[in-house]
Parts: structure tokens; C-alpha cells; sequence
């Protein structure tokens, strides 16, 4: 069939381009409420008084308050510390504390601005800095949700005798995902059926435990819908359990459906975030450039709750040492509490913010030692055989400096590099420096695929494949299409493991109901890891009809569609299923933090090419390129999609999207102050892959989309020292911030400024 | 006073005009009014009385779809989907317009139209591809 490496075009392509997809604002039912939130307002206090004030018919209204809740108030996931809504206790100025329903939306805005929190505040602290400080402890003893240490070798023995010690301190801030659907649910409760949610959503199981636990009623009584979902990036990965709960809370009291859609303005003031963080590098090398010890320290701040931060910690630490070979490494980080909404998943999940520390250190380790940016990686790469921080052995063929040659090759790196150096020269020659300069500077990162550790393995993921009363076969699983071809790659997987045309595939909308836990829609797992359990999945369905004489070794597709047909009148319904094991010889040990921790890495080289305006301080970036081995391809076109998509979130992560906070608040919610790439904003993403099939991927592919969200960052911020000469550590690079340094450069050129 | 955009969702059920930011920022409402692309959540409904207004319902025609709608398909332009109507209004509106853009034309035509999962890279190249579609067509009907 060959239909691995081809790109399909996109299989619900006609209904989202028609305007016919059904997102969950597009659906009503009769007799259907609107539902709203009443929040905090203030960061942390305790709730004296609810006073529902106004000129306002409340009894017409349905409220619910934390009294109203008949389960378990808090949101199931870790370690359940955030309620759904707020009983006593205020720990962030968006907390959700009174729900509100009514037919009519007019109304229920005013309504909604009638209802006055009374609350007791108390002290409350911002940034991760504070937190560490204990300036206020708002969280268990310590404001610290979760620390790691992970040790390899001893760098403790390394510091006296390296030629070189190189510190250096970097941040990233938070950043918003910026689906253009906002977060929305509709639910539905009755005596017989229990509680049934449609939703935007990336993990419908994650909204399903949640609700059992809200509702303390038993897993069948809760169905999760997910509806088709205009973008998550990872801001639905949790967030939808609590604007779920609310909506079914409501629907419970009134007795008619619920529909709640945040606006823009909620969206982005009330759901998570990505992570602002902290990373202190201090590393040891050898005169001829050697990596000799790395030690770092990592720090995000969680928000109000603990939420996902344990995990988007763990990711960010273990990507904090990179693709490079060190014998001595300890990472030490630390997820930490401030009063501000919890900040969440997003592409990514914390190793875009530890691999833009480590890129930007390895620039500063170059210019220590006095070799090149290429040259310091070229001599610590790491290669097949080598082991990484975790003392996990590199097993697949690795060629970072063939990536390297290539991804120069694509952008003329090295030709770029001398003629900028002679241009941006001749115009310093010719008055003062405020004209355009140029630079181009690069990233060599990689990106690990799949839960860590021994995730996969807890979530024992299951995934179905049926066959239907016209002999196609239907895909059971509980991934969800948010945009990145879920329902294209998933039919392709299971079309060429049977030998049939894709046409032939169904796949199953997310339906609890319905569909096995295939895990949830994150981590670059969908394609690797449930795809290959699709494949296994239709494998055995094969096999159960090769088994019973309904169809031979070799066989056309009419002859399957008839197989099916045929078993289903004899036997009745056909059905396989198929369950995660992980791939041989993979070990992890939770404790010490080390051993495999993921199945497979994305490894990659990009390029970035920029002009600073030295006036205006404007960056612009000119031109792109992301050069990735991702393991086999499945779809050309969406794999390139998903990369261009990620490297312009990226671009907006390091120049444009700069979240204000004021007292725990995003003072800039709106599109219009928010600013995001847009079509006029972004130079040409140029996408290139390099293949080497992994085994145990489906038609040989790894993960691929949060890979290209690493990249960027570091390799523009490289480019813009390039033009300038002066170095950057933080991101997003605002305007106002490359003014301050300049100026000070200018006054006091010798001084190092932070 | 409602704005176009509800009408057009709630009273008319036509669903497909979706609502990403209620503040003309995103495109993802963008409807055609009397031949002008126009962000349907800033249009008070009574300001369209009697004005021929066209929503992506009405870009294909019956089963036969735009070459642009075919485009997005084919090369990528189409993700999740929810910027994908405003997006396709605005470049059927651009190609009308100028049938031949450079990319500079095509990036500044969408550039009312915010994407967040393609990077636009894969909506430019569709744009491109529906123009040399449609180029082909007449071609075709010319040989004839």
C-alpha cells in the first residue's frame, strides 16, 4: 500500500473547511442555560460573605456554590489541591468561587456583576523568586510542589582542577496558548444517565476522573464527549476538568442543560499557562572545549497549585543537559508555589524553557573557551552508545554533526556569518550604530517522545479497532484531533498494517462511552505511542478473521470487507484490542531519577536569521530553518505543519507574546495587547527531515510535536548576539528590555549587564 | 443590540462564522458584506439591513467545492479548524481581488486572519496552489 510517507490529505478536512465541524459553541439542546463564573478578584484571602447585590431576579438564576458540590471538591489529577470551587480559602486572583446559570446571556453578564466576594486578604506572593524567598509560604511548608535531583558522576570533584567555570543565570515567562477556540463545555445530567459532558478537550479520561471523583458517582455514570477542538498546545490538556465540573455542576442543580464558553478575556486571564522559569548553569570545560561537569538549577513557578507542575518539571529537568555527552552532571529543580492561576501544559512542557538556559550557556562556554558556537556542540555531541544525564544509553544511531552540516548547508550559515560580520562592520564605519544589523545564529536540541519514564507503563494504554456492518473498520481510541491529524496518521498506520485503503478506516469520535483509555492527546505520544497500538490493534483483528477461515494470508480489500462482514453474522460483533508494553531492555528507577526516560528522542538543528533594528530595537526573523530527524515520517505535509506551527509559536514565545501581571493577573488578556505572529509577522519556516525508522514506532516514527517549540528561542537569541555582540538571556526579548542593555552598553561598554 | 455575529450563529444557525476574540483581532468571524471582508463580531446587526452578506456556508457551491476549500485540504492549510472559515472567506476574497498575489500580497491579505497551529506557512502554499487550480480550470474550459 505504501501509504506511510504520503501525505493524505486531511480526513475531516472537508467538514472544517465548509464550516460544517461541529465545535462545542456550534452545538445547543432545548432548553439549554448559560452558565458563567463569579471569581476572586483578589490574589489570596479567606471568603467572609457572598452578597448577590443588584437589581437583578436571582431567583430565576441557578447558583452554586462549593455547598453544592456532592463528591469530592477538588480537580482529580495529582495531588488534588486545587478545588473546583472555593469553599473558604482564595489562592489566586481568577479563582472560581460562584457559578451562575440562565437562559439569558445578557442578563447573566450583569448577573455575574452583581455577585460581591467578601474576603478577608492576606498577603500574597507573585514570582519564583518570592516563593523561593518564602516571602509568603502559601503552599505546604515550603511553597515547593515538587523537587528532582538527578546525578551523574560527581561534579563536585570537577570544579578545582577544570580549566574553565562558566556561570550563567537565564529566564523564559509565561506564555499563552492562544488556541483561537476557546475553552467550552456543555453538560447534561439525569437520574438514569448520570453526567454526560461535551467538551473541547485534549484528554477526555482526564475530565472523566475528575468527575467521578467531583460527583461520586461510578465511571459509567460520567461520559465524556470530546467535540471537535479548535487548538489545545496543551491548554486543554487539564484545564477542561474544571470548566467541565462547573458546567455539570450546574446542570445537576438546574435539571436542564448547561453550556459554558469563555470569552476571550476569561480564556486568557482564568486558564494555565506555560511555566515562567529560572535556570542557573554553571559548567566546567577543558581547554580543548570538553564538557567536564554541568550542574544545574531549574526552577519553575507552578501558580496556585500544584496541578501538572511535578511533570512539566520533570520534563524540563531531564532535557536540561541537552544532546551533548558530559560525565559529570547534577540537576537540581524545583517546582514552586505564587498566588497567580496555576500555570499548566503547554507544547513543550518545560523543556523549551530548560533548553533555551542550556543553548544560550553553551554559546557563553564557547566564548570562554574561545572556540566557536558550532564548534563547542561538535566536540560534546553526544553519540550512539554514550549515555545521557539519566544514564540512559543512546541506543539508535545519532548523527547530530551530520544534522549540523546539513542544517548549515540549507541556510548558508557559514557564508551568512562572514558577510553580516563585513556589512554590520561597514556600517558601524559609516556613523553611529543604529541602522538594521543582521546576525544568524543556531540550536541543537532534542526532544524526547512519549511519557517519561515509566509513565507509558502506569498509563496502561488501551486502544480498539472494530469492524463494522459494512466490513470498514472503526479506530477505538480516546486520542483526541485537536489539529495535529490524530484521525489522518491514525488511518494511515492502520490502512497500511492491514493492506487497505485508508478510505476503508473510520476513526471513533472520543466518546468515555465508547472508547478504550488510549492515555491522553500530549507528550508527542499519538503517533508513536498510541499509533503503534492502532497498528497492533487491526493486526489482530486481521488475524481473528485469517483464524477463522474467513480470509486468507493474501487478500484484496473486497475480500476483507467481506471477511468482516461474514464473522460479524457468524460470530457477532468484531472487536480487538490492544494494550501498551514498552519496548525490551527499557529501565527507569523513579527514585534516583535515572535509567530510560523516553522510549525515543527527536533530535534537531535549527537556524534562525534576524535583523535588529537598532533604533527601534524591532527584531524581525528573515528566515527559518528546522532540519529534524523524527524517526519514519507518516505525513509529510502535516509532519511539516506541525513543525511550522511550532516554530511560530516559538518565535512568538522569544519576540512577541510578553504575559503583564499585576498582582498575580495577566494585565494584558486581550488579542489586541497580547500580540501573536501573525501571517505578516514570520519569516519563511523552511522544514527539512532527516529519517532513521525507530523500531518500535509505527512505520518506524517517533513524536514530533512539541519538538519544534524547543528550538527557536535559543537559536534567535544567538542570531541577535551575532548581529549586536551583546548577549541575551531571557525571553520573550521585548523591545524595552534590548533598549535598557544597549544604553548601559553604550554608557559603559566594559560592563557586563544581566 | 446584537452583533451580526450571534445572528448569524444563534437566530440563523449558521454556525460556521466562529467567535475567537468578540474584538475585530483574530478574523476567525470574518464574513463577506456587500463584496467587503468585514469581522462580524464588531457589525451591529442593524447596521446590515438590506446588505448581501456572505459566510463560508456559501463559498462552495452544493457539493463542488472552492479551489481554495480544496487547497486547504490537500496542502495543509486546515489544522483544527476553527480560524479555517475566516481564513478561507479571506483568501477567496484576496484571489478575487488579485488573482496572481505574491507572497507579499498573500501574507499581507491574511494578515487580519490569526492561525495558531499552521504557522501559515501551509495556508500560503494552499492559496498558491488555488490559484494555479483555478488557472488550470479556465485553461481547461478555453481548450473546450
Amino acid at each position: 500500500m505504501n501509504l506511510v510517507g504520503k501525505s493524505l490529505p486531511r480526513k475531516e478536512g472537508r467538514r472544517k473547511v465548509t464550516g460544517g465541524a461541529q465545535y462545542v459553541d456550534d452545538l445547543n439542546f432545548p432548553e439549554m442555560l448559560h452558565g458563567v463564573t463569579v471569581r476572586s478578584q483578589v490574589a489570596r484571602g479567606r471568603i467572609t460573605n457572598i452578597v448577590f447585590e443588584g437589581d437583578i431576579p436571582w431567583d430565576e438564576f441557578t447558583v452554586v456554590t462549593a455547598k453544592d458540590v456532592p463528591g469530592e471538591n477538588h480537580v482529580a489529577l495529582i495531588l488534588n489541591d486545587q478545588p473546583f470551587l472555593a469553599d473558604q480559602f482564595i489562592n489566586h486572583p481568577e479563582e472560581p468561587i460562584v457559578l451562575l446559570a440562565h437562559p439569558d446571556k445578557h442578563l447573566l453578564e450583569e448577573a455575574r456583576r452583581s455577585v460581591r466576594i467578601e474576603v478577608a486578604e492576606l498577603p500574597a506572593i507573585f514570582t519564583l523568586e518570592e516563593s523561593l524567598a518564602k516571602k509568603e509560604v502559601i503552599w505546604g511548608e515550603d511553597n515547593v510542589f515538587k523537587t528532582f535531583l538527578v546525578e551523574k558522576g560527581n561534579v563536585d570533584e570537577v570544579w578545582a582542577t577544570a580549566d574553565f567555570v562558566i556561570e550563567g543565570e537565564y529566564y523564559t515567562g509565561a506564555q499563552e496558548q492562544l488556541y483561537i477556540e476557546n475553552n467550552g463545555a456543555i453538560a447534561k445530567v439525569s437520574a438514569d444517565d448520570g453526567v454526560t459532558v461535551w467538551g473541547s478537550m485534549q484528554c477526555p479520561y482526564y475530565v472523566h476522573k475528575a468527575l467521578v471523583k467531583l460527583f461520586g458517582l461510578p465511571e459509567d455514570k460520567i461520559r465524556v464527549i470530546q467535540t471537535e477542538t479548535g487548538g489545545g498546545f496543551g491548554g486543554k490538556e487539564e484545564y477542561p476538568s474544571l470548566i467541565c465540573g462547573h458546567v455539570a455542576l450546574l446542570a445537576l442543580k438546574s435539571g436542564k442543560p448547561v453550556k459554558m464558553i469563555y470569552d476571550r478575556a476569561e480564556d486568557m486571564a482564568a486558564t494555565t499557562k506555560r511555566h515562567p522559569s529560572r535556570t542557573r548553569h554553571r559548567t566546567a570545560v577543558s581547554k580543548e572545549g570538553k564538557l567536564l561537569a554541568q550542574e544545574i538549577d531549574f526552577v519553575i513557578d507552578g501558580g496556585a497549585y500544584c496541578t501538572l507542575s511535578p511533570v512539566v518539571l520533570s520534563r524540563g529537568t531531564i532535557h536540561a543537559a541537552g544532546p551533548y555527552f558530559c560525565p559529570n552532571v547534577r540537576i537540581k529543580s524545583r517546582a514552586v508555589a505564587s498566588n497567580t492561576p496555576p500555570h499548566g501544559a503547554f507544547r513543550g512542557f518545560g523543556a523549551p524553557q530548560s533548553i533555551f538556559a542550556l543553548e544560550r550557556q553553551m554559546d557563553k562556554v564557547a566564548q570562554a573557551v574561545g572556540l566557536t558556537s558550532e564548534e563547542i556542540r561538535r566536540r560534546n555531541f553526544i553519540h550512539q552508545n554514550e549515555t545521557t544525564a539519566t544514564g540512559q544509553v543512546i541506543r539508535e544511531q545519532v548523527e547530530l554533526d551530520q544534522l549540523l552540516d546539513r542544517a548549515f548547508a540549507l541556510s548558508d550559515y557559514h557564508e551568512k556569518r562572514k558577510r553580516f560580520a563585513l556589512e554590520n562592520g561597514a556600517r558601524d564605519s559609516n556613523g553611529p550604530a543604529t541602522g538594521i544589523k543582521k546576525g544568524i545564529g543556531f540550536a541543537s536540541f532534542m526532544h524526547g517522545a512519549g511519557f517519561t519514564g515509566s509513565g507509558e507503563v502506569y498509563l496502561q494504554s488501551v486502544v480498539g479497532a472494530e469492524a463494522t456492518e459494512e466490513g470498514r473498520v472503526r479506530l477505538l481510541a480516546a486520542s483526541t484531533e485537536i489539529g495535529q491529524g490524530t484521525n489522518t496518521i491514525f488511518s494511515q498506520i492502520a490502512a497500511e498494517a492491514l493492506g487497505v485503503d485508508d478510505s476503508l478506516i473510520e476513526v471513533a469520535q472520543p466518546d468515555t462511552s465508547n472508547v478504550p483509555n488510549s492515555g491522553p492527546t500530549v507528550a508527542s505520544r499519538t503517533c508513536m505511542v498510541v499509533g503503534k497500538l492502532i497498528e497492533s490493534a487491526v493486526l489482530e483483528l486481521k488475524q481473528t478473521l485469517i483464524g477463522s477461515n474467513l480470509l486468507a494470508e493474501n487478500f484484496t480489500q473486497a475480500e476483507f470487507q467481506k471477511a468482516c462482514i461474514a464473522y460479524r453474522k457468524q460470530f457477532g460483533p468484531l472487536k480487538s484490542f490492544s494494550k501498551y508494553t514498552p519496548p525490551p531492555g527499557i529501565w527507569w528507577d523513579d527514585e534516583k531519577y535515572q535509567g530510560d526516560a523516553y522510549g525515543a528522542f527527536a533530535w534537531a538543528v535549527y537556524v534562525a536569521e534576524v535583523s535588529v533594528d537598532l533604533l527601534t530595537y524591532e527584531v524581525r526573523v528573515d528566515d527559518f530553518v528546522a532540519l529534524q530527524e523524527v524517526g519514519r515520517v507518516i505525513n509529510p505535509t502535516m509532519a511539516a505543519g506541525q513543525i511550522e506551527g511550532g516554530v511560530a509559536q516559538a518565535i512568538g514565545f522569544t519576540l512577541y507574546e510578553n504575559v503583564v501581571w499585576q498582582n498575580g493577573r495577566m494585565a494584558n488578556g486581550q488579542m489586541t495587547n497580547y500580540i501573536m505572529p501573525t501571517a505578516a509577522d514570520l519569516p519563511p519556516i523552511r522544514v527539512h527531515f532527516a529519517e532513521n525508522p525507530y523500531a518500535y514506532g509505527p512505520g518506524g516514527a517517533k513524536g514530533i510535536g512539541e519538538l519544534p517549540m524547543d528550538g527557536a528561542a535559543p537559536a534567535i537569541l544567538s542570531a541577535i548576539e551575532n548581529a549586536t555582540g551583546v548577549s541575551f538571556n531571557q525571553v520573550p526579548l521585548m523591545p524595552e528590555v534590548m533598549l535598557q542593555k544597549f544604553c548601559i552598553a553604550r554608557l559603559i561598554p566594559k560592563l557586563e549587564v544581566r | 443590540m446584537e452583533r451580526l455575529l450571534d445572528v448569524l450563529r444563534e437566530q440563523l444557525r449558521l454556525t460556521g462564522t466562529k467567535e475567537g476574540c468578540g474584538e475585530g483581532e483574530c478574523g476567525a468571524c470574518t464574513v463577506v458584506i456587500n463584496g467587503e471582508i468585514v469581522n462580524s463580531c464588531l457589525v451591529p446587526v442593524a447596521q446590515v439591513e438590506g446588505a448581501e452578506i456572505k459566510t463560508i456556508e456559501g463559498v462552495a457551491s452544493g457539493d463542488q467545492l472552492h479551489a481554495v476549500q480544496q487547497a486547504f485540504i490537500e496542502y495543509g492549510g486546515a489544522q483544527c479548524g476553527i480560524c479555517t472559515p475566516g481564513m478561507v472567506i479571506a483568501a477567496v476574497d484576496l484571489l478575487e481581488r488579485n488573482p496572481h498575489p505574491n507572497e507579499a500580497e498573500i501574507r499581507n491579505g491574511l494578515a487580519g486572519n490569526l492561525c495558531r497551529c499552521t504557522g501559515y506557512m501551509k495556508i500560503f502554499e494552499s492559496v498558491v496552489r488555488a490559484c494555479q487550480q483555478e488557472c488550470q480550470e479556465m485553461l481547461d474550459i478555453s481548450d473546450k
